[in-house]
This record gives structure tokens, C-alpha cells and sequence, in this order.
């Protein structure tokens, strides 16, 4: 977990391919209220690309990005 | 400018914003899935499903050889005519039935993938039909090729908001989408 960032709620996507975990990333970010953070964790490398498309689209804000070898770590403010 | 132009202006205004509005197309993603194979259908759901979590109204319209994939395995119809039995068994009874468009090998490849995607974690193609369900897709099933086939509406799947209907339906749907594609 990042240290400046405070997460609500972490979502295990790991292992998952397209389109699974942007269609449950825009299931996981409603269980939060608008203004809080949530972590998203994948291991799908398409997702880079992907998840900054899903946000632009849906008016949320990734806040920070994190890579450890195959792992990617999103961390997303809900706006709307 | 007296008062009673600037109502006039106004309404004006309003009508032509009303006519515009209309014209706006909507958030919506209009598919027709005119192919039955597994490789193509499966994309289709792909699409979809990607296109719900962007924020986008779905509308899947299966016509042609996309028709059969939608059938149900369990479901069996009697009283057709000799054309109708002949197509029923011919063409693929639902997902279980469908094929690679390409290195099927007799059935081999199509096994194979289906592997490869368990082992990938890439969801199946019975997955993605739930899935999209979840996520409200709506889908019809082109009435002219049901009669064409000899397909009873008893013999589809379950599926909360299928459809039956025409080119018509299609166009309604497609002609205020922002995105149509053809599969």
C-alpha cells in the first residue's frame, strides 16, 4: 500500500484476463462514496493501457500507479 | 427589440434545441452479430461487456449464422418441418456446439483453445452470455432468421432481456448509438 494514500477498499484482480478486470473495476469503485480511493491489483499488462482509458471514460481519477514486476497496483479516486 | 420578439426568438431556440437532442446520440453501443463463430461471438461479448463498464447502453442483435449460438442445449422443440429439423441439426445447438473461424482442425483446435483460455483465465464463452446478462445487455434475436432456420423462440436460452425482432429494431437502436459495429 502506498503511504500517502489512503485506500478504502482493495480489489484482488489478479490473474484475471480482458475484460474482466475493468468490468469489475467499475463494479468495485461504487462500493465506495465519491472522494475516496480505492486499490486495484492486476497482473493482466493490458490493463495499463486499459485502466486509464475506463477512467477517462467514466470521470474517475487514477491517483497513482505502482509496478512490481508483474504485479500493477492502481490506486483510483471515485469523482463520480 | 420588443418583448414579443425575444419570445419568439426563444421559443425558436427551444424548438431547434429539442430537434437537436434528438439527433444527439446516445451513450449506446449497437452490435450485430451476424457470425457464429466461437472466436468472433466471443469477442462480441468481450466488446459488450468492456463497453458496460465504460458507461455504455448495449444492444446485441444476432442475425444469420449468430442465431443457432444462442440456442439452448436442454431445450427441445418438436412439430417442425422436415427443413426445420434438418437446420436444427445442422447448425450448432448453443455455445457448446461453436467453432473456431480458424485452425478448428475437426473440432481439435476449438478444443484446444478452450483449454488454452481455462489455463489463461480468459472467461468462456458461457461465462461472457452470463456476464453480459449480469451486466444488462439487452439482445435480440432476428425473427427472420428463426423462420428462416425454423427456430422457435422456446428453444433460445434464458436470458433476461432477450429479444425477438427485426431490421428495424436494429436500425431504431443503432441510429442513435454512438458506436455500431458488424461481427
Amino acid at each position: 500500500m502506498s503511504d500517502d494514500i489512503q485506500v478504502t477498499k482493495v480489489f484482488d484482480l489478479k490473474g484475471l484476463a480482458c475484460p474482466m478486470p475493468v468490468v469489475k473495476v467499475s463494479k468495485g469503485i461504487k462500493e465506495v462514496e465519491v472522494g475516496q480511493v480505492i486499490e486495484a491489483q492486476t497482473t493482466d499488462p493490458g490493463s495499463l493501457s486499459d485502466f486509464p482509458a475506463w477512467a477517462k471514460t467514466s470521470g474517475n481519477e487514477i491517483v497513482k500507479t505502482e509496478q512490481e514486476d508483474k504485479l500493477i497496483k492502481f490506486y483510483i479516486k471515485r469523482l463520480v | 427589440m420588443d418583448m414579443q420578439n425575444v419570445e419568439t426568438q426563444l421559443e425558436e431556440l427551444k424548438s431547434s434545441l429539442e430537434a437537436l437532442n434528438k439527433k444527439t446520440a446516445e451513450n449506446k453501443l449497437a452490435m450485430i452479430i451476424f457470425s457464429g463463430d466461437m472466436d468472433k461471438v466471443l469477442a462480441s461479448f468481450v466488446i459488450a461487456s468492456g463497453a458496460v463498464a465504460m458507461g455504455m447502453d448495449v444492444v446485441m442483435f444476432f442475425t444469420f449464422w449468430g442465431t443457432p449460438v444462442l440456442r439452448d442445449k436442454k431445450k427441445n422443440v418438436g412439430g417442425k418441418d422436415i427443413m426445420g429439423k434438418m437446420f436444427g441439426t445442422m447448425l450448432p445447438k448453443g455455445t457448446g456446439d461453436v467453432k473456431l473461424s480458424r485452425m478448428n482442425m475437426g473440432g481439435m483446435g476449438t478444443a484446444m483453445m478452450k483449454s488454452l483460455m481455462k489455463k489463461k483465465n480468459v472467461a468462456s464463452l458461457e461465462e461472457m452470455i452470463a456476464l453480459a446478462e449480469e451486466l444488462g445487455v439487452r439482445i435480440y434475436v432476428c425473427e427472420m432468421s428463426m423462420d428462416l432456420m425454423g427456430f422457435t423462440r422456446e428453444e433460445f436460452i434464458d436470458y433476461k432481456g432477450l429479444g425477438f425482432a427485426g431490421v428495424a429494431t436494429f436500425l431504431q437502436e443503432a441510429q442513435n448509438s454512438k458506436i455500431q459495429l458488424f461481427v
